[in-house]
């Protein structure tokens, strides 16, 4: 691992879809670039992106039943310490995994059969408070360009990197008063400036429409809560996007944290962690983020193998989520004090090197100060 | 109207499969569908011009390798978000062996 700092002059990036940085990515041609990407025999890639109904159908079935059977304990229990930990389990299966089905269901890559992909798309999309129309639309524009300053509508830490906000977003907090603006804000008809510039006209009155959906069961959720003079009704709908969201940032700051942004190699911007049974479950594989950046068609249960077929050509994996912190928050202090700072992954001797020419220091496209 | 083009091998595509054709500056994508018939439709994506053929054939669906947008490759609709426009289809004919493609 080595650290890289571009220039010892402090330079301000502008993370918006419609300002110089956006405009910066788009003449350099770090916009809608060509990527790196291992090459792998067209037989055996085939062999990874097929599609099957039978790995998602299993994680589906268990994870609904897991959240039946731990909000039903969690409703037994209710008024009682007993509930505590089966709302938290609850809540990690609710706000955290739903993250991991939208994704890969959103990429159409999780069941075979598409209207499975859809429905369990949109089940998760209201689970984690996100419109999905506005989400599909920005997370196709995320593996356009990925961490591109401008243009990427998904980058989870802007530098320098503001560490109280990350922190509460373990909780929700920001994440949840931000997206429920937007939804409130989609229900009554308006779009964001940013929001305009990634999804097409044509599309913009689906954005509306599920918005107005999302905003109802929530409406009808926080009436129940009236209603019935209790909180159980927002612990089941809403709330778990608050106390069960700490796995879904704990992983996903893992993703592309301190590592390099305004380049076209995901081996430069993206991070692969070894992690645990129960974590790769509920994240669904994700933790193979190399791998899936550079091959988005391959679906989660397939991975594994993929991983094991490119990691000759890949920086080694971190091998633990604490070993992934034990790399990111360091750089992260280090951003605070010089924001052009980032880890520079180191390649196996094997490797195909870093392609320097596109990332050199002028590169690097600045936002006017 | 223009004539025939010759585009590859009938064996060259393995069935449910497509590869790339490149002919004068311009890309394109030949199919062989799992029922043994062979289609031409443009070669790169309408929503972000990324060669098709490094995507999945399905049946009739290609998906495209990037942001896994699906369009039927037999008429070119394009079948939902992140793709809204279609594709262009082009007619084939296989003769000797070899697969042809009518450019406009």
């Amino acid at each position: 691992m080595s650290a890289v700092s571009f220039s010892s002059d402090f330079v301000k990036r502008d993370y918006s879809l419609t300002g110089p940085s956006a405009r910066s990515a788009v003449e350099t041609g770090l916009a809608s670039a060509e990527w790196y990407h291992t090459e792998i025999p067209r037989k055996a890639m085939k062999e990874l992106m097929q599609r099957s109904d039978g790995p998602a159908i299993r994680d589906t079935v268990l994870w609904l039943s897991l959240l039946v059977v731990t909000a039903a304990a969690g409703i037994f229990f209710w008024g009682s310490w007993w509930a505590v930990p089966f709302f938290f389990a609850y809540g990690a299966l609710y706000g955290s995994a739903s993250d991991a089905r939208w994704h890969e269901c959103g990429h159409g890559t999780a069941f075979k059969t598409r209207w499975m992909n859809d429905a369990v798309y949109q089940i998760a999309s209201f689970m984690v408070m996100r419109n999905p129309v506005t989400w599909r639309w920005s997370h196709a524009r995320h593996h356009t360009d990925t961490i591109i300053v401008g243009r990427d509508a998904e980058i989870a830490v802007m530098r320098p990197p503001d560490l109280f906000r990350l922190a509460a977003n373990f909780f929700g907090i920001f994440d949840v008063w931000y997206g429920m603006k937007a939804l409130i804000a989609n229900a009554f008809g308006v779009l964001s400036a940013d929001e305009k510039d990634f999804i097409p006209e044509m599309e913009r009155r689906k954005a509306i429409n599920a918005a107005r959906v999302h905003v109802a069961i929530y409406a009808a959720a926080v009436l129940a809560a009236l209603g019935f003079g209790s909180w159980l009704p927002l612990v089941l709908i809403g709330g778990p996007r608050l106390y069960g969201c700490w796995h879904m940032v704990m992983v996903g700051l893992l993703q592309h944290g301190g590592l390099a942004d305004n380049v076209n190699d995901h081996r430069l911007n993206s991070r692969t962690v070894y992690m645990n049974p129960v974590s790769r479950f509920l994240y669904m594989n994700m933790n193979y983020h190399v791998e899936h950046h550079m091959f988005p068609m391959v679906p989660f249960h397939a991975l594994p193998r993929l991983h094991e077929m490119i990691k000759h050509d890949l920086p080694a994996p971190n091998t633990s989520i604490l070993d992934g912190y034990r790399e990111m928050l360091p750089a992260f202090l280090r951003q605070l004090r010089n924001e052009d700072y980032f880890l520079k992954r180191e390649l196996p001797a094997t490797a195909k090197p870093y392609r320097e020419e596109f990332h050199r220091e002028d590169s690097v496209p600045i936002a006017a100060e | 109207m223009a004539g025939w083009i010759e585009a590859c091998g009938a064996d060259d595509v393995d069935e449910e499969d497509v590869i790339r054709f490149d002919h004068e500056g311009r890309t394109f994508a030949i199919y062989r569908s799992p029922d043994d018939e062979y289609f031409a439709t443009d070669g790169l994506c309408t929503h972000e011009k990324i060669h098709l053929a490094d995507g999945l054939v399905m049946d009739d669906i290609i998906e495209c390798p990037k942001h896994n947008g699906r369009f039927n490759y037999k008429t070119g609709q394009a079948k939902g978000a992140p793709v809204c426009v279609n594709l262009k289809t082009y007619p084939v004919k296989v003769e000797g062996g070899q697969v042809f493609v009518q450019i406009d």
